[in-house]
């Protein structure tokens, strides 16, 4: 009964820890996703411009302001691109000429960015097919697609004709054929896809790109593929986590502190555990006495009650998964949009239950090694005396 | 029987025992000299207090005396470590207790295959042969598979005494065998213990407080305030 009552608590612990973890992961990866919907992993940018004086001695006062940073293309971007897909970390690589201009539909003008694309690389960056609201992902020429706050905004549809003009005067006519959505209003009411060439002719970035957006296999690598980038190629090497640095400390902090409470969960789950064998090695000293006295030595008494330690940790962690794969089918019901879809989608990983498995039974052990020390130091003369 | 070396089962020499230090200091056995020979059926008597427990966790390694050589089977015990003494005590010794002891969430027969389970390390075939045999022989063939607290008292005493047996030992120690056990219980138990005795020639120390089941052993010594004051040979009653 004792050792179902423990099982059962340290059910619940694990059941807590996989919940949250589950939790988080999902909440996390969701965040990742909404964040990243609409920015590449990894920005490349031609380097700041920096203004350098002719002459500068001692004895010379010098002030040196800081330049203005020009729209300016990126040099061999197509060997760079070429030599970027080679690359292990990398899963897509997409060339961007971009810049300010004004999107003018009869009396309505909006202050809005060019986006230059190539649309079958761009869409492995940013999945802007899949955001499409109306129309198609069609940017040839004399062809845009827009957000639909700027649709909003200018009172354009799909079919729709906008004209776009550059800040030195240049401008293009061109057919709306998609709207999208990628989740950010600012994204939806600024950004205007162009075919790559249109944008450099808008642009006057003829056949340069201003960026070149990468998409990475793993997301944590970003800063470290970034800087390495930018070693080698004296390029400016933006990574998401650099550009999100605020959101990434805040992720940070949320995983330090559900990192705290899974571990004192883990410390009341411990003791738990503890303090039952401790009684149990009470209740049963009579017996770890007569086992003594049958030849059972220290160290096989030890075994036994961190043996009991381990299976209960083990069964309580088999327990905990699957109470919380419960909890997460009814948060998966319970917590939901507007619109009757699920809030945001989450499971437990096979491996996540191996790890509260293979941790619950640690802890179960490390619990039992003060009950299973004081069961093996037991007089089998007292003991049996009782 | 001849007394030759090996034929000792038991050798005890100026065995002491004390609590304490100093000048709190208190002597319980002051000197004991006891030889026990194969075969033999001892009964070890003696009022409360005399020593009679202190001296039985002795000779069964469950304790360590202050003073003296104690042989089991010609090996002396004041040469191993505690886990020399509780290979030894496992193979060598069994224990049969007033009150029974058995694993009330284990079968007869597992609690009769336990000593073996806990030499070997793991249950084999073999064992619980050998414990159903046992079994057998304690007149419990049907009760194999019965827990524990499922039989009658003597019949927990007969399973505990199988469990005594089952490592085949040079030396049984029976602590009140029969003093929580009605009187036909008590003469089942007494029987079955001769029995082994005289069909294995298993060694036995019995210790009693009743006098009629001493008169029964072939030998009886008795313990008085720490010391031997008797130890005569007897024709069974």
């Amino acid at each position: 009964m004792q050792s179902l009552l423990i099982v059962v608590g340290v059910g619940v612990g694990v059941a807590v820890i996989v919940f949250m973890s589950a939790l988080l992961s999902g909440l996390q990866a969701n965040l990742i996703k909404r964040t990243l919907s609409s920015q590449a992993h990894i920005t490349l940018l031609p380097p700041e411009e920096i203004a350098r004086p002719q002459q500068a001695t001692g004895e010379t006062a010098l002030r040196l302001q800081k330049q203005a940073q020009r729209l300016r293309a990126i040099d061999q971007w197509q060997t760079l691109r070429d030599r970027l897909e080679t690359w292990p970390e990398i899963a897509a690589v997409s060339p961007v000429a971009s810049g300010p201009a004004f999107a003018v539909r009869g009396d309505a003008n909006k202050a809005i960015t060019v986006l230059g694309i190539e649309p079958e690389r761009y869409n492995r960056v940013v999945a802007l097919a899949e955001r499409l609201t109306a129309g198609h992902l069609r940017v040839g020429a004399g062809e845009t697609v827009i957000g639909i706050e700027l649709a909003k905004d200018l009172g354009a549809e799909v079919g729709d004709k906008l004209r776009l003009t550059a800040a030195d005067g240049r401008s293009e006519t061109l057919t709306v054929t998609g709207l999208f959505d990628l989740g950010n209003k600012g994204v939806n009411a600024r950004n205007v896809y162009v075919g790559l060439r249109t944008a450099q002719s808008l642009l006057d970035l003829v056949g340069g790109v201003s960026s070149i957006d990468l998409a990475l296999h793993d997301l944590d690598l970003a800063e470290k593929v970034a800087r390495r980038i930018a070693a080698e190629t004296g390029l400016t090497a933006d990574s998401w986590i650099k550009t999100n640095a605020q959101f990434v400390t805040a992720l940070t902090s949320q995983r330090v502190s559900s990192n705290v409470i899974r571990f004192f969960i883990a410390l009341s789950v411990a003791f738990g555990i503890a303090s039952v064998l401790v009684v149990s090695v009470i209740q049963r000293s009579k017996e770890i006495g007569i086992l003594r006295a049958m030849g059972a030595t220290q160290a096989q008494m030890r075994r036994i009650f961190l043996l009991q330690g381990g299976i209960v940790g083990f069964f309580g962690s088999l327990l905990g998964s699957a109470l919380a794969w419960s909890f997460l089918l009814l948060w998966q019901l319970l917590a939901r949009n507007p619109d009757g879809t699920p809030m945001f989608v989450i499971g437990v990983e096979p491996g996540l239950v191996a790890i509260a498995a293979a941790g619950a039974s640690l802890v179960g052990i490390l619990s039992a090694l003060l009950p299973a020390r004081r069961a093996a130091k037991l007089d089998p003369v007292v003991a049996i005396r009782g | 029987m001849a007394e030759t070396p090996n034929n000792s089962v038991l050798h005890l020499t100026g065995i002491r025992k004390s609590y304490g230090s100093g000048e709190v200091a208190s002597e319980i056995l002051h000197g004991i000299d006891l030889h026990l020979q194969r075969g033999e059926f001892a009964a070890l008597i003696g009022p409360s207090g005399s020593g009679k427990s202190t001296l039985l966790n002795l000779i069964g390694l469950l304790d360590r005396p202050s003073g003296g050589q104690l042989r089991i089977d010609g090996e002396d015990t004041g040469l191993l470590d505690d886990t020399g003494l509780t290979r030894l005590r496992g193979q060598r010794i069994g224990f049969v207790f007033q009150h029974h002891h058995l694993i009330p969430a284990f079968t007869a027969e597992e609690n009769v295959a336990m000593p073996l389970l806990v030499a070997r390390g793991r249950p084999d075939a073999a064992m619980f042969e050998r414990a159903g045999h046992l079994l057998d022989q304690v007149g419990l063939s049907d009760r194999k598979r019965y827990l524990a607290n499922q039989l009658s008292g003597g019949q927990q005493q007969r399973v505990a005494i199988a469990r005594a047996l089952v490592m085949n030992p040079s030396l049984v120690l029976a602590d009140e065998p029969t003093g929580n056990l009605d009187t036909h219980s008590a003469d089942e138990v007494f029987k079955l213990l001769r029995e082994v005795n005289r069909q294995q020639h298993t060694t036995f120390l019995i210790v009693t407080h009743d006098p009629r089941l001493a008169a029964r052993c072939d030998r009886i010594v008795e313990l008085v305030d720490g010391h031997i004051v008797a130890d005569r040979a007897h024709a069974p009653a």
